[in-house]
């Protein structure tokens, strides 16, 4: 079940929450709306679910007009980012919620809800009250209780949030393989750009209510359209005006005419990556992704000079991306991505 | 910091001190009173018809003022709450009033009201209903003084819980009516049934508002408050003070059915 989204606008009070968002989202796909805070991820998301009420343009869900229906009628899963537990109820009550609702019946209900409850993991825990389940388990069940009744398509709102880093890694992980299973239209919502691109395989990033630009992760890494977007995916550093990400830069110790002086500030070690802080004379600071054995290789030490020779480089004064000078010799390992490259979202 | 154990027991002793002196004397001391001489003669003092009559009348006032601002109070505070409009600050203000207006006003406004000069009471005479020194102008009494409660108790309750689990229910296909029954009320439970408590106490001992418009007749506009203040004017001890027990009992009641109704309704939501 594809969704669009055609020029939505939404204001509150002086706040312009959406100002003039589309956003296509083909049917089956797992999609990242990916943004700062405030700039209209959210909203966008509640819109589509009937959550919040538009001012302006249409939300269509599978083909369909739904902008006038409301949430009880759009046959959407929702997941919220603090849960939204029913807390006077058991799990299997909160899970069995959408069928009672549904009139289901009572042998049917039970099936249904265990089925679910093993798919999440909570199998066993049918008895509990959300109060006695971790903040991982909760999340779970408001997914599973967002899957029971079968949604069309399922919207994530900031799901893992609340949630400290190894549950959170866990539960992407999780979440895209519960997608290739069930394969319903997901969208989620995210402000961590490494959340994004772990899970997704669409992204649409946000700022100020507006879509900067949609495509997948490949094409927004190698290609971003503007400077918020190559700075919000991924790494990057400001070489006056281009922009170079970690690993495009090459660190050598004999100069030539494309290289600038910089001094070895900081060498941190993070497992198989190495992080070089250097400064450059005008006192920019940039950092350069090496791998451990480029690292021995070069034998840097801190304090000492250096020389940087950016790879690849962007800048985005013109409407294109134009190459630095000796992006001749891709070393980028990332470079392959271009093939792929769709007019997709 | 936690205060040394001098200063810890000599807060203790305060405060039970306090209680004591003020709360735990007073009425002990009516039980005491009351079941100086046995049983016989309280039990005796209340099943005088004029007696029986006052605790009905009391039990007729709970059974209409207390659904009726209960449904109001949750109503109310859904609209406070979840509806945000400007109208809000004055119906916010407007429900504090029978906390700011002593009962004697209230009672002298309804008489007011309903008198034979007032706005409605010629009116109402014609169509041949009785608002003042009768049932229906005792009832008014009873629910304006009590009204605040429920709303007041379950307005922060509201507030607390937010408005993600209705939501979730309503992407879930449930209406508002569905959400209101099986996610809102049991969430706010707590809040009402505390209000319920409270509003349900206020109807039980109002005296003021209900002395000015009952005209207190013995046996015809006497609830148990006025029975046990008439009694006591009339140097009827054993009546007034037996009196007092059934009211402070029917008080005790009401918190106890509450709290067994809170654990039940959540039972019985869980099994539906």
């Amino acid at each position: 079940m594809g969704i669009a989204v055609e020029g939505a606008q939404k204001r509150f009070g002086d706040f312009q929450a959406l100002d003039d968002v589309s956003i296509d989202v083909p049917d089956g796909s797992l999609t990242a709306l990916l943004g700062p805070s405030g700039s209209g991820k959210s909203t966008l998301l509640r819109a589509i679910a009937g959550l919040e009420e538009l001012d302006g343009g249409q939300v269509v869900i599978d083909g369909k007009d739904t902008t006038r229906t409301p949430a009880q009628k759009r046959e959407v899963g929702f997941v919220f980012q603090h849960y939204a537990a029913f807390k006077h109820m058991t799990v299997f009550g909160n899970v069995a919620f959408g069928l009672k609702i549904r009139k289901w019946e009572k042998a049917k209900t039970s099936d249904r809800v265990h089925e679910l409850l093993r798919l999440v993991q909570l199998d066993g825990l049918a008895e509990r009250y959300p109060d006695q389940l971790s903040g991982g388990q909760r999340q779970r069940m408001a997914l599973a209780r967002a899957l029971a009744v079968e949604p069309q398509v399922l919207l994530l709102d900031e799901p893992f949030g609340a949630l400290d880093a190894k549950v959170r890694k866990d539960l992407r992980s999780w979440l895209r393989r519960l997608h290739d299973e069930t394969g319903v239209t997901t969208i989620f919502v995210t402000h961590d750009q490494e959340e994004a691109m772990d899970v997704a395989e669409q992204l649409v990033v946000m700022n100020q209510g507006r879509v900067e630009q949609s495509g997948t992760v490949d094409e927004l890494y190698e290609h971003p359209a503007n400077e918020f977007v190559m700075s919000f995916v991924g790494e990057v550093n400001r070489l006056g005006d281009a922009f170079v990400r970690p690993h495009d830069i090459e660190v050598v110790l004999d100069p030539d005419e494309r290289t600038e002086e910089a001094m070895v500030q900081r060498i941190v070690a993070l497992g198989f990556e190495i992080r070089v802080e250097l400064v450059l004379g005008d006192g920019t600071e940039v950092w350069a992704q090496l791998t451990r054995a480029e690292l021995q290789r070069l034998e840097l030490r801190e304090g000492q000079i250096a020389y940087l020779r950016p790879v690849q480089a962007k800048s985005f004064n013109g409407s294109s991306p134009s190459h630095a000078p000796g992006a001749s010799t891709p070393q980028g390992s990332r470079d392959g991505g271009d093939a792929e490259v769709s007019a997709a979202v | 910091m936690s205060p040394t154990a001098p200063a810890r027991w000599g807060l203790r002793t305060l405060a039970f001190g306090y209680l004591g002196l003020l709360l735990l004397a007073p009425v002990g001391m009516i039980f005491y009173k009351t079941f100086e001489h046995g049983l016989s003669a309280p039990i005796e003092a209340m099943t005088t018809p004029d007696a029986l009559h006052s605790i009905w009348l009391t039990l007729l006032m709970v059974a209409v003022a207390v659904p009726l601002n209960t449904v109001f109070g949750i109503g109310c505070a859904l609209l406070l709450v979840r509806h945000r409009w400007k109208g809000n600050a004055v119906i916010d203000g407007v429900i504090n009033l029978p906390f700011a207006i002593s009962p004697i006003v209230i009672g002298l406004s309804l008489f007011l009201l309903y008198g034979n000069d007032g706005w409605f009471g010629p009116t109402l005479s014609e169509w041949g209903i009785q608002v003042l020194f009768s049932t229906p102008g005792m009832i008014l009494a009873s629910i304006f003084v009590s009204l605040p409660f429920v709303v007041r108790e379950v307005v922060p309750v509201l507030q607390e819980i937010g408005t993600e689990q209705e939501q979730a229910a309503s992407t879930l296909g449930a209406n508002g009516w569905q959400t209101f029954w099986r996610i809102t009320l049991p969430a706010i439970r707590w809040g009402v049934a505390y209000g319920v408590v409270l509003t349900t106490a206020r109807v039980l001992g109002e005296f003021g508002a209900v002395t000015i418009v009952s005209g207190s007749i013995s046996g015809e506009t006497e609830t148990l408050p006025l029975f046990v203040a008439k009694a006591f004017e009339q140097f009827n001890e054993e009546a007034a003070y037996a009196g007092a027990i059934v009211l402070a009992l029917l008080a005790l009641t009401t918190l106890l059915l509450m709290s067994v109704g809170g654990r039940k309704a959540k039972q019985v939501k869980e099994e539906s």
